[in-house]
C-alpha cells in the first residue's frame, strides 16, 4: 500500500494543533548463556530448530524452571533505571494462539513486574535534559520466528505456507515500558530516539545484552497519540512495531504524528491498532484489524513458584553495579577537563568509547578527542558509516598521536598517515615508511636547503640580517617547499635565524 | 488363578530378589494375564511387551550376579497411566489429538520407575486429559470395572485401578487432580494415594490443572502403595513446584500400622461429607470402618469443615481455567493430530479444525468454561473468587488438623455406577469427586483404602484418610492398621472377592 503525501499533515501544522504523547516499549534479549526456562543455548544465528528441548518446544508434560541469571539481570536493569524491586512477584500466562509460540501462551509478568517506577534521564543534542519515567521492567520469554512464504504481505494471513524456527523461543526478554512521555512537542521524535539510545548505552554498560537492533536483541515498539494542544486527556494511540534502528525510531514517530494529524484534521478517528514500520518508505501501515480487542486471559503461572529476591541480594546487586553512562560522562569531563560543550560534542559524535580507548592506548585526551570528534567524524559522515565502523582502531589513532607528540610527524603528515590507515595500507608506522612521510629532522640537510634559499633570495637574506625577523617567513616557505613539507617549520625558522645571525 | 498375578508387590519383590522366581517369569505371567483378559477389561491402551521383558531381564541379571537390586520394587511389574511421558512408547492421555504421539523424553516419574528397576508393562486408559470420573471420556473406549463389567472403574485413572482389580498388574501409577486416583481406587476395591502437592514430580505429567495435578501410587495393599510411593516421590529440580524436603517415611509407617495399634491417634470424621448425594450402603460401610478405627484404639471425634461445601464449584472454575491454557499447545503445529492441512487453509484454520476433531466433548466443555472464567471482566468473579475459596478450604484443614491427626470420610458418595448412566449429566458425574476435591484444593495428602462392600449392591466402598501436608506417614499408618483389622474380620482381603473374569480365547 502506498501512502500519498496528502495523507500526511505538515509537521509544523501538527504541532500547531496537537501535543504528541509517546510511550515506548523496549524488548531486550538478555545475553544469558541459556534460555529463560530451560537449559538450551541462546546463541544467535544457529541452524533452525537446533537449540530446542521439550521445555522450549512446549511438549506435553514439560515444565519451566526460572533462569536465575536472567532474574539477576532483570534486577540489575531495574536498579540502574532507579526502579523499586518487588520483594515478591510472579510470572503470569499471557494466552493467545500463534504458531511460533510453542505453548500458545507466553510466560510473562502481568500485574506483578519485578521492577517498577523508575526514570531515565536523557540529554538531547543541544544539551536539553529530558526525564523519562519508567513504568515497569518485567521478565518474559521470547517467541520463535516464523517465515510466511507466499501471499502478498509476508504475514501469516494469506501465506502459502509458514516455516517455524523455535531457536529463539524461550530466550529471556526484559520488557521496559515508559510512563507516558508528554510535553516534548516538536522534539518528540528526537526524544524517542534519545531514549532508546540512552537505554541501549545503559544496557551495554550493564553487560546484560548484545543490544543489537539489527539482530533483534533490542526491539522498540513506539506508542504515539495526539491530543489537541493544551488538552490533558490523551488521544487514541497506535503501536508501531518493526522499528529496527535508532533512526527508524525517530522516523516512525514523526511519520505517525503526521499521519494521525491528517486523520484528525480531516475529522477522522484514530484506530487503536498495531502498525508496522516500513524501513524503505519511512511509513507505517496497519496490521490486520481485529474484530474484537485481544483478551489475553492473564492468570498467575501455576507451574512456577513466586519469586522473592531477598533485600540482601538486591543490595549486593546495587552496590556492584558498574559505572553507568551518566556517571562515566561526569568522570570523563573531570578527568579530561572538558567544557560542557566539548563533552556534548564528544557524546553526540558517539565518540566517547573510542576516545576513551585511544586515551587508554596512551594518547593525550585532547589529541584523541580532536582525531575522533573532528577529523574522523567527518570521514565517517562522508562515508555514511558509524564512527566505530571506520577501519581504524583506537590504538592506531594513539600511535599517530604519539608520533606527532614526539615530533616525528607534523599534523599535516599525521592526517596523511591516518588516511593511509583508512585506505588499508597497514599500521601507522608502515604508512610513514611506505609513503616516506617522516619529518626531515636532519639539521645538515636543512642547512643546505636554507643556504640555497638564502642564495636564491639575497634581498630577503639582507633584510633578515638587518634585523627584520618577520622576513624569515619567505625563506621558511621556500625550505618547506623544497623539502615537500616534511620539515618541521618551527625548527627551520630557528635555523634560518641562526644562519643569518652571522 | 496364578500365584504370580495374585501376589502383592512386596511378596513378588522378595521372591525375585531371593532368586525364587525371576522377574521375567513374573512379568510374563502378567503379560499373559493382560493378553487373556484385557480385551474384556480394556485397562491398557498400549502394552510394551519387549520393553517390559528387557527391564525384567536386567533385574534378573543383577540378582543372578549377586549385585544389589536397584530398589525394593526392582523386577515388579507396573501399569502406568497414559498421562506420563514415556520415551519411545506412545503417550496419548486418552485423546485423539495425541494419538500415536511418541515422546522424545521420559517423565521424572517414568525415569524413577525405570531407575528403580520397576517393570513398566504398558500405559493405562484414562478419561481424556484426566477429565472425568468414569474413563468413559477416553477417545479409545471405556474401561470396565472387574467387579461388574457393566460398571465404570472410576476415573480418570480407571485403567490403572482396573488393571489392579483385574490382576493385570500389582502396582500402578495414577494422577489425582480432583480425585482421579482415589475415586477409581474406591470403586475398584484397591488402594490409591494422592501425595502432598509437590511430593511427586509433575515433570513429564501432561498437565490438566497444574496447581492441582499430583501423581501417586496405586496398589492392592497399603504396604505396596507405600513401597511405590517411596520410589516415585522426592524433590525434582525440573519441577519448580516440587517440594525440597525428605520423603515422609511411609513404608515404615505402613509396617508400624500393620501391628494394629492406633492408640493415641486422633481421627476426625468430617461432618459435611454426608447427605442426599450419599448412597446408604456407602455411609453404612463408612460407619463400620470408623467403628473399626475406634476398636484399634483411635480416638474418634467429629470435625466440621464448613467451606468444603464450596470446594466442588470452585474446583470447576480453577481446573478448567488452567486446562484451557494448558491444552492450548495442542495446535497441530509441532506434534499430534493435524487436520485440514491442505492448500487454502491458513495455520489458524488448521489449528481450529484439529482442535475441533481432536478433543472430545468434555475437554471442549472445560476449555470453554475455563476460557470464559479467565476472560477480562469475569476473572475476579470466577477465577479470583475460586482462589479465595481455596484459601478458606486450606484454613478448614489447618483448623481440623489442630484438633486431630487425620481426617476420614467416604472416598466417593456412591459405588461404581453403570456405564452410560451419567454421561448426559455432567454435574452428576462431577459429584463423584465431592469428597476428594478438598484435598486437591489445599494440596494436602489423602488416600483411599478398601472399606468393604456396600450392602445394597455388593460393590466396593472406599475409606478416605486425609493428613496434613508432608505427613503422609500418618495416613499410611491408619490405613495399614485398618486394612489388617478389616481383612481379619472379613476373613481375607477384599480384593480376593472380585469375580473371576472369563478368559478370552
Ligand atoms: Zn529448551
Amino acid at each position: 500500500m502506498s501512502l500519498s503525501t496528502a495523507d500526511l499533515l505538515d509537521y509544523d501544522e501538527v504541532l500547531e494543533r496537537f501535543d504528541p504523547v509517546l510511550g515506548l516499549e523496549v524488548h531486550v534479549e538478555l545475553s544469558t548463556n541459556t534460555k529463560m526456562f530451560c537449559g538450551c543455548p541462546t546463541a544467535f544465528g544457529a541452524e533452525p530448530n537446533t537449540q530446542v528441548c521439550p521445555v522450549c518446544l512446549g511438549l506435553p508434560g514439560a515444565l519451566p524452571v526460572v533462569n536465575g541469571k536472567a532474574v539477576e539481570s532483570a534486577i540489575r536493569i531495574g536498579l540502574a533505571l532507579g526502579c523499586e524491586i518487588a520483594p515478591w512477584c510472579r510470572f503470569a500466562r499471557k494466552n493467545y494462539f500463534y504458531p511460533d509460540m510453542p505453548k500458545n501462551f507466553q510466560t510473562s509478568q502481568y500485574d506483578e513486574p519485578i521492577a517498577f517506577n523508575g526514570s531515565l534521564s536523557l540529554e538531547l543534542a543541544d544539551g536539553t535534559v529530558v526525564e523519562v519515567g519508567i513504568e515497569r521492567a518485567h521478565m518474559e520469554e521470547d517467541t520463535g520466528k516464523s517465515l510466511h512464504v507466499g501471499g502478498a504481505t509476508g504475514r501469516i494471513h494469506g501465506a502459502e505456507h509458514s516455516l517455524l524456527d523455535y531457536n529463539r523461543a524461550g530466550v529471556p526478554l526484559i520488557e521496559i515500558v515508559t510512563k507516558p512521555i508528554t510535553g516534548t512537542g516538536a522534539r518528540a521524535p528526537e526524544v524517542a530516539r534519545a531514549y532508546v539510545t540512552a537505554l541501549r548505552d545503559l544496557l551495554r554498560a550493564l553487560d546484560v545484552s548484545d543490544v543489537r537492533m539489527d539482530q533483534g536483541s533490542l526491539r522498540c515498539d513506539a506508542n504515539v497519540s495526539l491530543m489537541p494542544r493544551g488538552a490533558t486527556e490523551f488521544g487514541t494511540r497506535t503501536e508501531t512495531k518493526n522499528v529496527n534502528s535508532l533512526r527508524s525510531v525517530e522516523r516512525a514517530v514523526r511519520h505517525e504524528m503526521s499521519r494521525q494529524g491528517a486523520v484528525l484534521v480531516a475529522g477522522g478517528e484514530i484506530m487503536q491498532e498495531t502498525r508496522h514500520f516500513d524501513e524503505s518508505t519511512g511509513t507505517t501501515s496497519a496490521g490486520r484489524r481485529k474484530e474484537t480487542s485481544e483478551d489475553y486471559r492473564y492468570f498467575p503461572e501455576p507451574d512456577l513458584v513466586p519469586m522473592a529476591p531477598s533485600a540482601d541480594w538486591v543490595e549486593q546487586l546495587r552496590t556492584t553495579l558498574p559505572e553507568l553512562p551518566w556517571e562515566r560522562r561526569k568522570r570523563v569531563q573531570t578527568d579530561w577537563q572538558l567544557s560542557d560543550l566539548e563533552l556534548r560534542d564528544l557524546v553526540n559524535a558517539g565518540a566517547l568509547d573510542l576516545v576513551a580507548a585511544t586515551v587508554d592506548a596512551g594518547a593525550a585526551p585532547d589529541a584523541a578527542r580532536a582525531w575522533w570528534v573532528n577529523y574522523l567524524s567527518q570521514e565517517a559522515n562522508s562515508r555514511g558509516v558509524e564512527l566505530a565502523e571506520l577501519p581504524i582502531s583506537p590504538s592506531q589513532v594513539a600511535r599517530v598521536a604519539a608520533l606527532v607528540a614526539e615530533g616525528e610527524l607534523t599534523n599535516k603528515l599525521a592526517r596523511e598517515v591516518v588516511d593511509g590507515v583508512l585506505a588499508g595500507e597497514g599500521e601507522p608506522d608502515a604508512v610513514v615508511e611506505s609513503r616516506g612521510l617522516a619529518v626531515v629532522s636532519d639539521d645538515t640537510a636543512l642547512y643546505a636547503a636554507i643556504d640555497d634559499a638564502l642564495a636564491a633570495q639575497p634581498d630577503v637574506a639582507e633584510k633578515i640580517r638587518g634585523g627584520k625577523v618577520q622576513a624569515a617567513g619567505a625563506i621558511v616557505g621556500a625550505v618547506m617547499k623544497a623539502t615537500k613539507g616534511q620539515a618541521d617549520a618551527k625548527r627551520v625558522r630557528e635555523l634560518v635565524l641562526e644562519r643569518c645571525a652571522g | 488363578m496364578s500365584n504370580l498375578t495374585h501376589s502383592t508387590a512386596a511378596d513378588l519383590a522378595a521372591k525375585i530378589h531371593a532368586g525364587e522366581v525371576s522377574s521375567v517369569e513374573v512379568t510374563q505371567a502378567h503379560l499373559d494375564r493382560i493378553a487373556a483378559i484385557d480385551s474384556t477389561v480394556h485397562a491398557f491402551l498400549h502394552v510394551d511387551t519387549e520393553g517390559a521383558l528387557a527391564a525384567a531381564r536386567a533385574v534378573d541379571e543383577d540378582v543372578a550376579a549377586g549385585r544389589p537390586v536397584a530398589s525394593p520394587l526392582a523386577g515388579v511389574p507396573l501399569a502406568l497411566k497414559d498421562v506420563f511421558a514415556t520415551k519411545d512408547i506412545p503417550t496419548t492421555c486418552g485423546s485423539r489429538i495425541l494419538e500415536n504421539w511418541v515422546p522424545p523424553y521420559d517423565a521424572t516419574v517414568t525415569r524413577r520407575l525405570r531407575e528403580a528397576g520397576v517393570v513398566v508393562l504398558g500405559k493405562t486408559n484414562m478419561d481424556e486429559f484426566a477429565m472425568g470420573s468414569s474413563t468413559e471420556n477416553s477417545a479409545f473406549g471405556v474401561t470396565r470395572n472387574p467387579w461388574d463389567l457393566d460398571r465404570v472403574p472410576g476415573g480418570s485413572g480407571g485403567g490403572s485401578s482396573a488393571s489392579l482389580a483385574a490382576f493385570e498388574a500389582p502396582l500402578a501409577i495414577g494422577t489425582d487432580t480432583g480425585g482421579s486416583i482415589r475415586q477409581p481406587a474406591s470403586v475398584t476395591g484397591t488402594v490409591g494415594v494422592k501425595p502432598t502437592y509437590g511430593g511427586v514430580s509433575r515433570y513429564g505429567l501432561v498437565a490438566f490443572s497444574s496447581s492441582l495435578d499430583q501423581g501417586g501410587p496405586c496398589a492392592r495393599t497399603v504396604l505396596d502403595a507405600a513401597l511405590l510411593h517411596e520410589v516415585i516421590a522426592g524433590h525434582d529440580p525440573f519441577d519448580s513446584t516440587s517440594i525440597d524436603a525428605p520423603v515422609p517415611p511411609v513404608v515404615a509407617a505402613a509396617r508400624e500400622g500393620a501391628a494394629g495399634d492406633l492408640r493415641g491417634v486422633r481421627v476426625g470424621v468430617v461432618r459435611e461429607f454426608t447427605g442426599e448425594w450419599y448412597q446408604s450402603g456407602v455411609l453404612g460401610a463408612f460407619e463400620r470402618s470408623v467403628e473399626v478405627l475406634r476398636e484399634l484404639g483411635a480416638e474418634v471425634v467429629e470435625v466440621s469443615c464448613p467451606n468444603f461445601d464450596y470446594a466442588l464449584p470452585a474446583y470447576y472454575l480453577i481446573a478448567p481455567s488452567e486446562a484451557s491454557s494448558n491444552l492450548a499447545r495442542f495446535d497441530a503445529m509441532r506434534y499430534g493430530l493435524r487436520v485440514g492441512d491442505e492448500r487454502g487453509n491458513s495455520a489458524e484454520q488448521v489449528m481450529a479444525l484439529t482442535r475441533e476433531a481432536g478433543f472430545g466433548e468434555e475437554v471442549k466443555r472445560r476449555i470453554m468454561v475455563g476460557t470464559y472464567a479467565l476472560s477480562s471482566g469475569y476473572y475476579d468473579a470466577y477465577y479470583g473468587q475460586a482462589q479465595k475459596v481455596r484459601t478458606l478450604i486450606s484454613r478448614d484443614f489447618e483448623r481440623a488438623f489442630g484438633e486431630v491427626d487425620v481426617l476420614v470420610s467416604p472416598t466417593t458418595p456412591t459405588t461404581a455406577f453403570r456405564i452410560g448412566e451419567r454421561v448426559d449429566d455432567p454435574v452428576a458425574m462431577y459429584r463423584a469427586d465431592l469428597c476428594t476435591i478438598p484435598a486437591n484444593m489445599s494440596g494436602t495428602p489423602a488416600m483411599s483404602v478398601p472399606a468393604g462392600l456396600s450392602e445394597e449392591d455388593g460393590l466396593p466402598v472406599g475409606l478416605q484418610i486425609m493428613a496434613p501436608a508432608l505427613q503422609e506417614q500418618r495416613m499410611y499408618k491408619v490405613a495399614a492398621a485398618y486394612e489388617v483389622a478389616r481383612d481379619k474380620a472379613a476373613g481375607g482381603a477384599l480384593i480376593n472377592r472380585v469375580p473371576e473374569l472369563e478368559v478370552a480365547r
